[in-house]
Formats: structure tokens, sequence, C-alpha cells
């Protein structure tokens, strides 16, 4: 491996506050009951701010500032709205350096990817679907289509600022108002973006912004004025999400877990396959739902396969997160770290064999190094369970029949990845699969226009591109 | 008095009437479940008086062979090309048609007869279009072909409405894109009789199954069951036992389809939700290059 002397991103471009309000009908304010929790930088454990904890007085008032809202917002001609949200766009792309350090701090991933990736795809977004909000009646939902009303958004913390542009964008531009709980670990880009609304001029409400833990999402997802609820995150809770809205009449999108297959058959091109199968499960430390966290190999290229996929897996650079040869960067939490490692722990006790490139880790801070899994079986939890991890588990197949069969085996369908030169079994196993996402000789790509979302258990609604309007229209 | 009796006997040979009008008994029709493509009666030998007839009361595991029938057809169905998919369902159509005076006989209105056949008609149509409404070419950022298009969600299933139309309106929309149902009828001898048609116009076994009896004890089991993809509502009265089904979906993640907020009217302009609801979109990305 090289070395490369660090090349530390600057901090001192974003200025973070000693603590945050909610943001309430255009304002920030102390939460009723002064609760409130800290978060702090995975890389070195270090307190960047105190957050509000929103009770259920707080929420309430988020929701009735956001009903408060609705009848002028959706009554705003589309171009007008339009409007805000190209305004939204521009200043997130003005800013976008200090969001994207922000981001890496609050979150731990690497400021190559907040820089590269996530920032500019959130302005993106916003540009997207700022277009749509006057040409709705053409977007094939009806010839009047309508807003439904107050949206109540929960999204998690692997792509924080990403996934509010992914919920708030649509929402705004569809007419509805909004009241979006961010993550416990990752509040500050969602601040902030309270901040681009006041600087857009959004009228007051149309946002709210209400921070805590899980009390204040299921608060929010229970309130009775919400008409909407759009949740990112676990099964398990999406689950809890769906009991809670039956029976209310509330709309529902849910975008879940997910146990992606990377099928790599004997003709792939191997060293691109390879850098798919890493940016599959690496990017992003692996939190990422459609994690590319089974890799299915053909069994005459297992071993050839295997050995190109460590030498890789050894030049990946793990470490500070500012520093802009970064690869991989801090696990966002010691929970999520502790997860990672009692599956790992498991996997290793029920058989497979676990290897990590030799990798040196900081001693504050969450970390764990890239690890990959061989000779694991259907069977085995961590070929079944989510990790949400930089954690790899590889099985073998045959035949491409039993390539499918194993690909669809979990009750999870978000996304699958198809690697072969053969263009009719691209297009022949992409049937097959039961997934809402293939990505054929590529993988982890997004773009606002192309629809994402899953099949199964990994829940239900698109988001992006023209179907992505749907769970916002009445 | 059997509805079946009401069908007028055809006339007599000329010549066998001397010992008075009335002597040919009609060979009655017995109400079974619809499974797999056969008429079985319900594993557990249940029936209930309807109208004079003794229809088949489906139990949990006839719901439970139901699904079993509806998984095993469903790749079939779903893989069959869309154009034959749209010809076996203008067969139906056809079928219905030709039976225009048992389904008369049964009370359904010849207006409604008429909606019927041309709901059959128009989903028929749809087979080979939804996807191009639907899905097509994403303008991604980067050298990519990027395209969305809709399959069907798997096994869907359905508290039927009442009404013929009602009923072929939750059927048709289902099944059109490739699903396959497991139908809780409302009206025994009404949903045979379709079941009938089905089994005549080479719909292949399994894609739609029709259960006959109660559906508050069978839609339970069906809401919570591992294997269906999709619970339709439409003809669950009760808003308790709704959300309750709606809460047992919850734990598979079910796609539901809620009873239609202050009844449904059959009559207009169905749109495309009752089939995109039963629908999932599967992007795929592929880089562009020489």
């Amino acid at each position: 491996m090289f070395e490369y002397a660090p090349a530390p991103e600057s901090r001192s471009v974003v200025d973070i506050a000693d603590s945050y309000g909610l943001f309430i009908d255009g304002e920030f304010r102390a939460p009723a009951d002064g609760d409130a929790f800290k978060t702090i930088n995975p890389a070195s454990e270090e307190v960047l701010a105190e957050v509000a904890t929103a009770g259920p007085e707080d929420v309430d008032r988020a929701v009735a500032a956001a009903r408060r809202a609705f009848p002028a917002w959706s009554a705003l001609p589309g171009a007008e709205r339009s409007k805000y949200l190209f305004r939204i766009a521009r200043i997130i792309q003005e800013r976008s350096r200090e969001l994207a350090v922000l981001e890496s701090l609050d979150n731990g991933k690497p400021i190559k990817e907040t820089r590269d990736v996530d920032l500019p795809l959130v302005a993106a977004h916003f540009f997207y679907y700022a277009g749509w909000a006057d040409k709705l009646a053409y977007a094939g939902f009806g010839p009047d289509p309508r807003p439904i009303g107050v949206a109540g958004q929960v999204i998690p913390w692997n792509f924080p600022l990403l996934m509010l542009a992914w919920k708030v964008a649509p929402a705004l531009a569809t007419g509805n108002t909004v009241v979006l709980k961010p993550a416990e670990t990752t509040p500050l880009s969602a601040l902030f973006f309270a901040d681009v609304c006041r600087q857009a001029e959004l009228p007051p409400g149309v946002v709210n912004i209400v921070t805590g833990a899980g009390d204040t999402g299921a608060y929010l997802v229970a309130h009775p004025d919400v008409d909407k609820v759009a949740f990112t995150g676990s099964t398990e809770v999406g689950r809890e999400i769906a009991r809670t809205v039956a029976g209310t009449g509330k709309r529902l999108t849910l975008e879940l877990g997910g146990k992606a297959a990377n099928i790599v058959f004997d003709d792939a091109p191997i060293d691109q396959a390879v850098e798919g199968i890493v940016d599959g499960i690496f990017f992003n430390q692996g939190h990422v739902c459609c994690a590319g966290s089974r890799l299915l190999v053909q069994e005459s290229v297992a071993d050839h396969l295997m050995d190109s996929l460590k030498r890789r897996m050894a030049t990946l650079r793990v470490g500070d997160p500012l520093d802009k040869n970064t690869d991989v960067g801090a696990i966002n939490s010691a929970a999520q770290l502790a997860r990672i490692r009692e599956l790992s722990e498991i996997g290793a006790q029920e058989g497979a064999e676990r290897w990590s490139p030799p990798c040196e880790l900081p001693e504050r801070g969450f970390w764990f190094a890239p690890t990959v899994f061989t000779g694991v079986t259907q069977a085995h939890r961590i070929a079944r369970e989510e990790i949400f991890g930089p954690v790899l588990s590889v099985l073998t197949f045959r035949t491409p029949a039993e390539a499918i069969e194993k690909a669809n085996n979990t009750p999870y369908g978000l996304s699958a990845g198809v690697w072969t030169e053969k263009g009719s079994r691209i297009l022949a196993v992409a049937d097959k699969l039961r997934a809402g996402v293939i990505w054929a000789n590529t993988f982890n790509k997004f773009d606002p226009a192309s629809p994402f979302g899953g099949y199964k258990e990994s829940g239900y609604g698109r988001e992006g591109g023209r179907h992505g309007l749907e769970a916002y229209l009445a | 008095m059997p509805k079946s009796s009401k069908v007028a006997a055809p006339a007599q040979p000329a010549g066998t009437a001397e010992s008075g009008a009335s002597v040919r008994l009609s060979v009655r029709k017995t109400y079974k479940l619809y499974i797999g493509g056969k008429f079985p009666r319900s594993e557990s030998g249940r029936t209930f008086v309807v109208d004079g007839d003794n229809v088949a009361l489906a139990s949990r595991k006839d719901a439970r062979d139901a699904v079993v029938a509806a998984r095993a057809a469903q790749p079939g169905w779903a893989g069959a090309t869309a154009y034959n998919r749209g010809q076996v369902l203008y067969r139906v159509a056809e079928m219905v048609e030709a039976r225009r005076a048992e389904f008369a006989a049964l009370g359904v209105a010849a207006g409604e007869l008429d909606a019927v056949i041309d709901r059959w008609v128009w989903y028929a149509g749809w087979a080979d279009k939804i996807a191009q409404v639907t899905g097509g070419a994403n303008p991604v950022a980067g050298p990519f072909f990027n395209i969305s298009a809709p399959e069907p969600t798997g096994v869907v299933a359905v508290v039927a409405p009442p009404t013929l139309l009602g009923l072929v309106s939750v059927i048709a929309p289902a099944v059109v894109t490739g699903n396959t149902a497991v139908v809780l009828a409302a009206d025994p001898q009404i949903a045979i009789t379709l079941a009938e048609a089905f089994a005549t116009s080479d719909v292949p076994g399994g894609v739609v199954n029709v259960l006959t009896g109660r559906y508050a004890e069978t839609a339970p089991w069906l809401a919570a069951h591992a294997d269906v993809n999709a619970l339709d509502l439409t003809g669950v009265e009760s808003a308790e036992l709704a959300a309750e089904l709606e809460r047992a979906a919850a734990g598979t993640l079910k796609r539901v389809l809620r009873p239609p907020a202050g009844g449904a009217d059959f009559t207009a302009d169905p749109g495309l939700r009752p089939m995109t609801a039963l629908l999932e979109t599967k992007t795929v990305w592929h880089p562009k290059g020489f």
C-alpha cells in the first residue's frame, strides 16, 4: 500500500453551535420539557452539540404548525412552489462544502463520500423534484392530483441529509407540509437544513424538524393529525409503524432493510466485479440498506475472485473521515458497532471463515475493519440477517438457477447485483430476481430520476423519479 | 327453493309430455370451492345453506391450500406473455357473455352484466400496456441505461365485495398483471358461477382461487400468511375488522388495499390504482460504454 500524507479537510468551514432547539413554525425553539441529548463525532467520541428531545407536546406543536401552513402552501401555484425548491437546491450547492464536512463529523462517513456522493445527490434531488411541482397533472396520477396534507417523516442515520432530501423534496413539490425527525445519532444536517429553508424564505411551518430518539418518532407516526407517514429504517421498526398506522387511514411508505445478493458469473470481468463488490459492501462502512452483503460467486472462479478481492481490500484506507484519502470511515455509533461485532462473532462460531486485511484502527471512536466471511451457507445468520456494517458473506453456486434460488432466499427484496459479460443472461437473471433495484455490472448507483424501493419485507412504495410522486398525492 | 331451478327448462321434445309437463326433475348444481383449477368440497366437510343450496364453507386449511395453489401458479402466469394473458382475460369475457342467462337467474341485472363483461374486456386490454404506462427509461446523470418496469407483487388475498361487478373489479386488476389471487367471495353462487367461466377460459389452474364461506373466519389467516404478498380489503364492511386485518398484514409487510372510504363505486372509471397497488417497480441499471 502506498504511503499517503494525510490530506485533512478543514473543520473550520462549519460552525456548529453548542446547542440546538426544535425547528417549528419557522423558528428554533426550546422543547416543552427541556430535555436534550448529545450528538457525538463517532470518529473521536467528541461531543459536537446538545440537541433538544421533542416530547409529545413538541410533536403536537410541530404537526399543528405544518397543518396551519398546509392550506396556503398547497394552494400556491405549482410554479411558485417549484421556485422555492430550486432555491433550496441552489443554497445546498452553495453550502455543499460546509454540509459535507458537517455530515462527515456527525455521521463518521469519509469526506470523499459526503463531498462526491451525498451532497451532489441531495442538491440534485431538490433540483429534480422542483421541476415536477408545476407538472403534476402530467405525471400519470390523474388529471387533478392533490396533496395529502401533513407528512410525518422519520429518517435513518446512514445518509442523513440525502434521506431528508428523498423525503422532503417530493413532499413539498406535491404541496404537502412536513414534520421530519432525523435519527438520534445524526441530527445536525437536518438542523442545518432548517437554516437552508430560512435562507430560501420558505413559509414558516412548511418544514418542521423535531429531533429525538425512537419515542419522538413514535409520537409523530401515531399523531392523529398526520395524514401520511414515510419511514426509512429497519424492517423491525417498519412493521411496528405499519401496525400503528393500520386502521387510521394514514398513507404509508416504507423503505426498510435488505440482504442483497451480488451475483458474479464465471464470465464476469473479475477486476471490475471486485471494484463493484468493494463498493457494494464497504461504501459508507456498509451502512447501506441496499448493500451487496451476500456475494454469490460461481464456483469455478471463486478462488481467483477471492484472491483479487482480498488484495483489493488490503488497499482500503480506514480512518479519519475528514482525510480526503480515507475510503472507510467510522461506524456510526457504539450500539451499531456492538451489533456488527456480535453478528461477526456468531459468523465465526457458526463455522464460516473470517478474514480482514491488516488494518490499524484509531484508538478512539468506533471502528470495524473491512471483513469477509467465506464458506458461508444459507443457514448462517450472517447470510440471513442484515448486519449493516462492512461485513461481506461469500457463498458459491454452480448454475444460474442455483444463483437465482439463493439470491431470492430471503424475506428482503431491496436490491441485487449481477456481473456477467453476457447480455441475455443479465436480462434473464434480472427478470427473475425479486428486488426493486438491480445493478448489472455496477453497484450502489443512485439518481433522483431513478425509482428506489423494495419488494417483500424491504417495504413498499418508491422514492425517486416520477414514481416517487405517488406517495405524496391523494 | 334453489335459485338454479329458476332457470327456464328447455321445451320437452314433442311426444314426451303426455304424462304431464312437470315430471322431469332438474339437475341441480353443487356449489363447491375453486382451488388450483379444480372444484373441491371444503376439506372440513362443512357446508352452509344459501337460497336453498348447500354451499361449501371454507376453512383455514382450504385457505392455505388455495395459497399453495396460487403460489404454484404465479411464476407461470407472470411468465406468460402479456399478449397471452390479455387473450385469456378476453376469453373470460366471452364465457361470461355466454352465461348471461345463468347470472341473470342469480339476480344479476342486465345492465350490471354489460358492465361486468365490458370491464373484463377493458382489463384484458391493459395486459400489454400497463408496463408502458407505468414504466420506462429514466434519464439518470451518468453513462447508464436505466429502466423501470412493473412486476406483479405475487399472491394477492382478496376479500371481495358482494356484487358480480364488484367481484370482477377486484379480481381482474389483480390477475391481469401476473399476480395470482385467493378470493374470499361474498355471494357464493355468483362467485362459483364466475369460477366456472375461469375454468373454461384457459385461465391456468391456481391463478384465481375462490373460497366461499365467512370471510371473517378465513381472512385473518390469509392476512397473517407469510406466503401472501398483498391483501385487498375492498369487500370488508366492518372498519374494526379491516383495521385488525391490516395490523395482521403488517407482520409480513404485505401491501394492503384498504376498503374505499365512503364505499366503492364500481360503475366509475377504476383508474390505474387497482392495478398499480399490486405491482412492484423494478429498476435495472447497466453501464454504457465501448
